[in-house]
């Protein structure tokens, strides 16, 4: 099959953008989508050019890294996969593919289809933990933790940190990475200590680093690779709620 | 040169607790001024730089990845083992420990596998603390399953994502420590030398993938916890950005590098479907308790799966292993599948594949119960292959997977380089010639938490307490003169052929000569072709772009330069050790139905090869392996 590509290009992030177009000939339909990106490349850098810097690594849909606005949407048409696990196949003969990065404030562009992510390593810096000493733990079975509640934080923790809710959202929020990251970590025994500044240090972390607020659309969560749902906002707007009047009252744990 | 591994005094299962009873420490007050770096924040590196921060060192950690989470690790599936007996199943750290010299075919050090058994029950109870959501049965309690190699169930798991689980839990210790300041993490920096200053490991040279920032940063002592080389295959599970280049420029500058032979290969994976591919996707060994495999029986047979009749198909697992049959060992059925391909009865487009099939059991069991057990399995293979495996036999090939081998370390994790630690899979392991499923996380968290926060500080408490070298000395000026040549060669070389080019040829050498069965004529053709393609890639590699920017061409050159050398040292390896043992198969050394011998006589030993300069012949060390504990015997699976 054949398909043409327009591709956002941009040297970066203190230049300007703009589209170009090229065409990949020749492909296999189980190609996934950044081995058709490679193959472009190839024949790019074949003609003395530049090739399209794209962000990857595991190409199976757990890193996080690749990252591709695939005719507007996050990681591509097909739902509950990375950019990684499209396959060309979801594609037709003689399409136009428009190929952007995620764009948002707070994931500046490196170059072409790569951004900067930090503002999630600065998020679970503020609070994305269990103070645990190395050493210091208990024997693993001493707490029993309910099996509906270890399935509950294991479909938070599932998230892998690509960005595509924040790309998703119209206003750039990053409410369902923490919802799910503090959600895992506050379902849990484990977490309960910390719960109240956990919540109160994320949120302040995600507002600081320019992410947008949320207004319950819920694009985030159709385009999670690993779907997490939207119900981890309301157990996180009520934990921010909780530790927010806690903090007003100065309230003492007695 | 004499390789000293420096196994404590007394008995076995005292050695470690002895070690760190009476090993130096460094005064509370003093840490803050020792700096450490490591580079890497995969399971080992991640876990060491956050309990050394929390000890209160001053820690510096990199990482190539934009963030410490993306690193290979977090690919891992199947799980973690522990002797934790939470199965009330005869476990305990003896037969954990007894398991894996076995599983290693009796080439790994006795009181090292002894240690990471003791240690991997605190693993588990550490990341149950951070908050890791392993799979739990219904009365709460933590849950188990099986793996190969063991009769026990000991390995702990989170759904199919372990590794996820672990790292992310590792990197929020991490996290942690950066947010308090006792770590500074540099991600987006590649170290592309290691800097030695009077002998000892000082700092390195880095350059900053987005920015083509080249910058030195010195320490007291540098740790490498960067990963495995099985790129050097090019086609392999690993990410794709994985690659040797730290440990090659370490063994450069005077490391040595152990057995480098070893490198295990999965038989349970998704064949290359084109020569596009850029990845292999790994299918979990635990389909094999339900699939049948076989190839056809004729040669070229390119009827589709279902017309060929039962008695044209050729269930060669079972024919050779009838005993094992389906769940022989995984270097069994990896020569076992490559030797029916290579008589050209292979299937699929490219004839390097067989059948994996599932229709007896959906027959036996039914639909449904196929469906609970592979039903994640069967969904990537879909995704994958286009095909459903409920109505197909899956197609399936083995795949590089994982290295044994790596720099060498004495039982403290120091390599024969003073200062120079290494963890994780870039070390030459616990594991011998061969590592049993679930034994790399392990490893990688108990040198990362438990191993080298104990083991360092004897080397640090005899450093003087000055600062650390200064980067404008001489070593760091050299070093960083190398780096910039080597970039500067590579962008003006105008050469006509691109970097990716050049590793799909390396990696069909060595998949051809140093893969799943290798001979002395084979090795020494693959020593003789690398050279040539080192020589040609050189002369004719074309890396377009500029320095001082994100150019991923660049940093493949790089790699790649770096895997040219390193796979003719695999092939070297190979072709010295005359036996065959776990993951290396000399077809010269068989029994006569096929079976591994090995020649316990002359090399139950670890090889460890020094560097002798570019183009040199390198020099063949040798470290003994005693056994004090366990005896030799030999595997049979018939
Ligand atoms: C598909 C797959 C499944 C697996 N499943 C299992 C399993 O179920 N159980 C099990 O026990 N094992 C499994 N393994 C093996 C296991 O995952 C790895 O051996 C282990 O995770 C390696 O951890 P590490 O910390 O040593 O290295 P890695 O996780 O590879 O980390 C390397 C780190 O070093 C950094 N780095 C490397 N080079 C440089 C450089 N030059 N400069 C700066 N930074 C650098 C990287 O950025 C990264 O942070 C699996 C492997 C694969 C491929």
């Amino acid at each position: 099959m054949n398909v043409k590509l327009r591709v956002w290009r941009q040297k970066n992030n203190d230049t300007e953008g703009g589209f170009e177009n090229y065409e990949a000939k020749d492909l296999n339909p189980n190609m996934s989508f950044l081995e058709m990106l490679d193959v472009v490349n190839e024949n790019l850098t074949d003609d003395g050019s530049d090739p399209i810097a794209f962000a990857y690594d595991c190409r199976e849909g757990i890193c996080g890294t690749c990252s591709c606005m695939i005719d507007g949407k996050p990681h591509g048409p097909e739902t509950g996969v990375a950019t990684c696990q499209t396959y060309m196949r979801s594609f037709k003969d003689g399409d136009t593919i428009t190929v952007e990065p995620f764009k948002a404030k707070a994931f500046p562009i490196v170059k072409d289809l790569v951004t900067d992510r930090e503002a999630f390593d600065k998020i679970q810096q503020a609070g994305g933990f269990v103070s645990v000493r190395t050493g210091a733990a208990p024997d693993a079975n001493a707490i029993p933790i309910g099996k509906d509640i270890a399935d509950l934080a294991m479909d938070a923790a599932a998230c892998i940190g690509c960005g595509a809710c924040v790309a998703a959202c119209k206003n750039s929020s990053a409410m369902l990475f923490v919802s799910a990251k503090a959600g895992q970590l506050n379902l849990l025994p484990q977490g309960q200590p910390e719960k109240d500044t956990r919540v109160l240090n994320m949120v302040a972390s995600m507002d600081e680093a320019g992410f947008g607020n949320c207004t319950n659309q819920y694009e985030c969560s159709a385009a999670c690779p690993k779907l997490i749902s939207e119900e981890f906002f309301s157990k996180l707007n009520r934990d921010y709620m909780k530790a927010s009047v806690k903090t007003l009252f100065k309230a003492k744990a007695l | 040169m004499i390789l000293d591994p420096k196994i404590p005094e007394g008995p076995l299962a005292d050695k470690w607790k002895n070690h760190v009873d009476h090993g130096k420490l460094v005064n509370p007050a003093n840490k803050r001024k020792y700096e450490i770096i490591i580079v890497g924040s995969g399971l080992a590196g991640a876990s060491a730089a956050a309990t050394l921060g929390e000890l209160g060192y001053s820690v510096k950690c990199f990482s190539f990845h934009d963030s410490p989470r993306r690193a290979h690790s977090i690919a891992a599936q199947g799980g973690i083992n522990a002797a934790k007996n939470y199965q009330n199943d005869g476990d305990s750290v003896y037969r954990l420990f007894y398991d894996t010299i076995k599983g290693g075919d009796y080439r790994s050090r006795e009181a090292n596998v002894h240690r990471l058994a003791e240690v991997s029950t605190n693993i588990i109870d550490q990341c149950v603390a951070q908050g890791v959501p392993f799979a739990r049965e219904y009365g709460g309690t933590l849950s188990n399953r099986s793996f190969g190699g063991a009769q026990v169930s000991r390995t702990f798991y989170a759904r199919g994502q372990t590794g996820q689980q672990l790292l992310l839990g590792a990197y929020s210790a991490l996290s942690r420590q950066i947010g308090l300041g006792t770590v500074e993490m540099f991600c987006n920096q590649e170290m592309l030398e290691l800097v030695v200053v009077n002998g000892e490991a000082k700092g390195i040279i880095t350059r900053n993938v987005n920015t083509g920032e080249i910058q030195r940063h010195s320490a007291h002592a540098v740790v490498l916890g960067t990963g495995g080389y099985g790129n050097v295959f090019n086609l392999s599970t690993y990410a794709r950005n994985s690659n040797a280049t730290a440990a090659w420029r370490a063994h450069r500058k005077g490391a040595t590098f152990a057995n480098p032979c070893y490198t295990q290969i999965h038989p349970t994976c998704i064949p290359v479907s084109g020569d596009y591919q850029s990845k292999l996707t790994l299918m979990s060994e635990s389909l094999r308790n339900d699939g049948r495999i076989w190839a056809p029986e004729k040669v070229g047979d390119k009827r589709p799966p279902n017309e060929i009749p039962e008695d044209e198909r050729d269930y060669y697992l079972e024919r050779k292993y009838p005993s094992f049959g389906n769940l022989a060992p995984r270097d069994i059925s990896s020569r076992a599948a490559k030797e029916a391909c290579d008589e050209g009865r292979g299937v699929g487009e490219t004839g390097l594949g067989v059948y994996l099939d599932f229709s007896d059991a959906i027959k036996r069991l039914g639909e449904d119960t196929i469906r609970e057990r592979y039903g994640n399995l069967f969904a990537i293979y879909k995704e994958i292959t286009n095909e459903s495996a409920y109505e197909t036999p899956m197609r399936i090939y083995p795949a590089v997977h994982y290295t044994m081998g790596g720099l060498w370390v004495d039982y403290n994790l120091m390599s024969n380089l003073p200062g120079l630690f290494v963890m994780g899979e870039a070390n030459f392991s616990d594991h011998g010639a061969n590592r049993l499923g679930a034994s790399a996380l392990m490893q990688g968290l108990a040198d990362g938490y438990f191993v080298l926060p104990n083991t360092l500080p004897h080397y640090l408490a005899d450093v003087p307490r000055e600062p650390a070298p200064s980067i404008d000395g001489p070593e760091f000026v050299a070093a960083e003169g190398e780096v910039m040549e080597r970039t500067g060669k590579f962008l003006n070389n105008n050469g006509t052929k691109s970097v990716k080019s050049f590793h799909k040829r390396l990696g069909e050498i060595m998949w051809n000569y140093c893969g799943m069965a290798r001979t002395k004529e084979g090795l020494e053709k693959a020593i003789e072709l690398i050279q040539q393609l080192r020589e040609e890639f050189w002369r004719d590699v074309r890396v377009p772009g500029e320095g001082k920017e994100l150019n991923q061409a660049l940093e493949q050159a790089g790699r790649v330069a770096d895997f040219l050398e390193l796979g003719e040292l695999m092939c070297r390896d190979a072709l010295a050790r005359e036996e065959s043992c776990g993951g290396h198969f000399r077809d010269e050394h068989q029994y006569p139905d096929g079976e591994a011998m090995r020649d316990d006589e002359a090399f139950a030993h670890v090889a460890a090869w020094e560097f002798k300069g570019e183009n040199e012949v390198p020099e063949r060390h040798v470290e003994p392996l005693d056994y004090e504990e366990t005896k030799f015997t030999t595997r049979s699976y018939k």
